[in-house]
């Protein structure tokens, strides 16, 4: 019932704007640029996903942008020092899961408001991007990396089948298995889950952990789209997935989310910042309107609570 | 927690620690460095302090009510741009003034209505804020710097009075007003009062939502304050020019001991955490430490000043 009510917010937005633009640019309904759309939503996926989990148990991880920029550095260091296409992406994945455990302590264990502490961490994987790279791009990565964006397996792109067994993957978890019932619980009702003698720390903690690892796995698609490592690459980016989750119609404060309304919601900020492309506004411009669409997904997401 | 100072209230006691910390910082410092215990070092520390004081005190009655006011660095680059712009355009120092504080209002403004009537978490429509605020400023400047403001203007960030900076005073005067607001009028003690809880204030007749509006409003004034300073000191103005400002900021009411839950906190501490961080930066500078590492420092400051909140708090509650 309530999932019913839910698909019209998300959907209604996604539709608005493929509708508007379609009218505002000729070019925006060719099954190129739809390729084009799909396949640079691919990365922001990843990261939604977690994001998601972590929302809906009335967290927030404003390190992602900067965690994916710290892994993609470090991936294109450890690529260019070793030439080992399998060592880059696992000390990806081991940053990206040691700032997931920090993040996850800090909140789950110390009881640090989610805000506060993925800011706090959000700067330390900034700085440690910059201090890494000294401020430079980091090139010559080799021939494998960039194969994973442009790559083909089956005839379809590897960032493609990434984001199918990403969302596979998030969508098992989340409806079948007792992870993904705790998950809800935690947002909506941790007391309860507490009282049942849940170890509500350890899957507060796996959350965050989640969210580390998808920025390792994302890291491997923006270096292989970029062709190299840069130390500002994806500041910022965390926002884009918050947008995601907020027009997916998953809520800040009462636990409840729907992973397909993420999808959605990224193809939703696809959509918006490829149609702004086309019709030529300013790229600038793009982040002040995903800006836009979050404050009306909530004020939508406010209104409805009210009625 | 009472090993010495028993007949001193606990705020006073929270103030006297972190002047402690502070006299060991410049201490260390005057021993590493040569340049720092020099008349122009402290004036130059203070000038810089004066600015973040000004951000984070308006940051200050935010956090206070358990908000949290993440625009203030875009809230800067926008009021800073736009004043910039309208001063070069008029040549008229008060217009831009002017220009500056309004836009800086209107910001807080927006905020507060997001965060008292429609119920938005503080931290979220702030955030969403600051991307709107950074996309309009770099669309407006469109990757161009204006400089040369008029001499009247540049005064208040890099005049002097009597051999002392004019932020100085003006840090001086802003904190006499802000005291005198948060705990001697009654505005200073609802807010409180929501911070500690604001159902129990709302049922005690303390009109939260105007309040919320009011804090957010004095935060983005105060952000708009801070712009003209910001902007008169360095005589240009680009679109990034306040992103840098944020962490320290908040870094900076947090040291300060004003808590993240709400309720508790001084203006005093905010003063105080204000000079300490303002030294961690200095400190950097004098030991020629890659400005690379500032985003890394002042993220570890903030979850350690949290972290240090949280612990205080376990035990005060455990007693």
């Amino acid at each position: 019932m309530t999932k019913a009510l839910r698909i019209p917010g998300a959907a209604w937005v996604f539709f608005g704007l493929v509708l508007t633009f379609s009218f505002l640019s000729s070019g925006f309904l060719t099954a190129g640029n739809w390729n084009n759309i799909i396949l640079q939503s691919t990365l922001l996926l990843l990261l939604a996903l977690p994001m998601t989990l972590i929302i809906m148990t009335e967290g927030l991880d404003l390190s992602m942008g900067a965690l994916l920029t710290l892994c993609g550095v470090v991936m294109a260091s450890i690529a260019v020092m070793t030439g080992s296409f399998w060592l880059a992406l696992l000390s990806a994945l081991g940053v990206g899961l040691i700032f997931g455990i920090a993040n996850g302590l800090l909140i789950a264990k110390l009881g640090i408001p989610p805000f506060v502490a993925t800011l706090g961490t959000m700067g330390a994987a900034q700085g440690l991007a910059l201090v890494v790279t000294d401020g430079r791009s980091v090139v010559g990565i080799g021939e494998l990396i960039p194969l994973a964006y442009s790559g083909l397996f089956l005839g379809i792109p590897i960032p493609m089948w990434l984001a199918v067994i990403a969302y596979s993957g998030f969508h098992f978890l989340l409806y079948h298995t007792k992870f993904g019932t705790y998950v809800f619980a935690l947002g909506g009702n941790r007391e309860a889950l507490k009282l049942a003698g849940v170890r509500v720390n350890l899957y507060l903690v796996g959350v965050y952990v989640l969210g580390g690892l998808m920025a390792g796995v994302g890291a491997l698609l923006m270096t292989a789209r970029m062709n190299s490592g840069h130390p500002t690459a994806a500041i910022g980016m965390e926002f884009d997935a918050i947008a995601a989750v907020a027009v997916g119609g998953t809520s800040f404060e009462r636990g409840n989310g729907w992973l397909f309304g993420t999808v959605l919601g990224v193809l939703s900020v696809g959509v918006l910042r490829n149609g702004l492309n086309l019709v030529g506004v300013h790229s600038s411009i793009q982040v002040a309107a995903i800006g836009i669409l979050v404050l009306l997904a909530l004020l939508i997401d406010a209104l409805k609570v009210k009625a | 927690m009472n090993l010495s100072l028993p007949h001193l209230t606990t705020d006073a006691r929270a103030i006297v620690y972190r002047l402690f910390i502070l006299g060991l910082m410049c201490f260390t410092l005057s021993l590493v460095s040569d340049a720092f215990l020099t008349l122009n070092n402290v004036l130059n520390v203070l000038r810089q302090a004066s600015l973040l004081f000004l951000l984070a005190s308006g940051l200050t009655l935010v956090v206070l009510t358990a908000g949290l006011d993440l625009s203030i660095g875009a809230n800067v680059a926008m009021s800073a741009c736009l004043a910039g712009s309208v001063m070069k355009a008029t040549g008229s120092p008060l217009l831009g003034v002017l220009v500056g504080l309004g836009c800086g209002t209107l910001i807080g403004l927006i905020n507060g209505y997001f965060v008292a009537f429609l119920r938005v978490p503080p931290f979220i429509a702030t955030y969403g804020m600051l991307w709107i605020l950074h996309g309009l400023t770099y669309w407006f400047m469109d990757g161009q710097t204006i400089y040369g403001f008029p001499k009247e203007f540049r005064v208040i960030g890099s005049g002097y009075w009597f051999g002392i900076p004019v932020p100085i005073y003006l840090m001086l005067v802003f904190f006499a007003i802000g005291s005198v607001f948060i705990t001697r009028t009654n505005y200073g003690h609802e807010i409180y009062a929501i911070g500690a809880n604001a159902n129990m204030a709302h049922l005690s007749g303390v009109p939260v939502k105007r309040r919320l509006v009011l804090v957010y409003v004095v935060s983005g004034a105060m952000a708009g304050l801070a712009s003209l300073v910001f902007l008169a000191r360095l005589n240009s103005a680009e679109g990034d020019i306040g992103e840098a400002l944020t962490l320290p900021a908040i870094a900076a009411v947090l040291i300060g001991g004003t808590s993240l839950f709400g309720g508790v906190g001084t203006l005093s501490g905010t003063l105080v955490g204000a000079i300490i961080l303002t030294l961690v930066l200095n400190a950097m500078n004098l030991l020629t430490i890659s400005a690379n590492w500032q985003p890394l420092v002042m993220g570890s400051i903030v979850i350690l000043a949290v972290f240090l909140d949280t612990i205080l708090r376990k035990r005060m509650g455990s007693r």
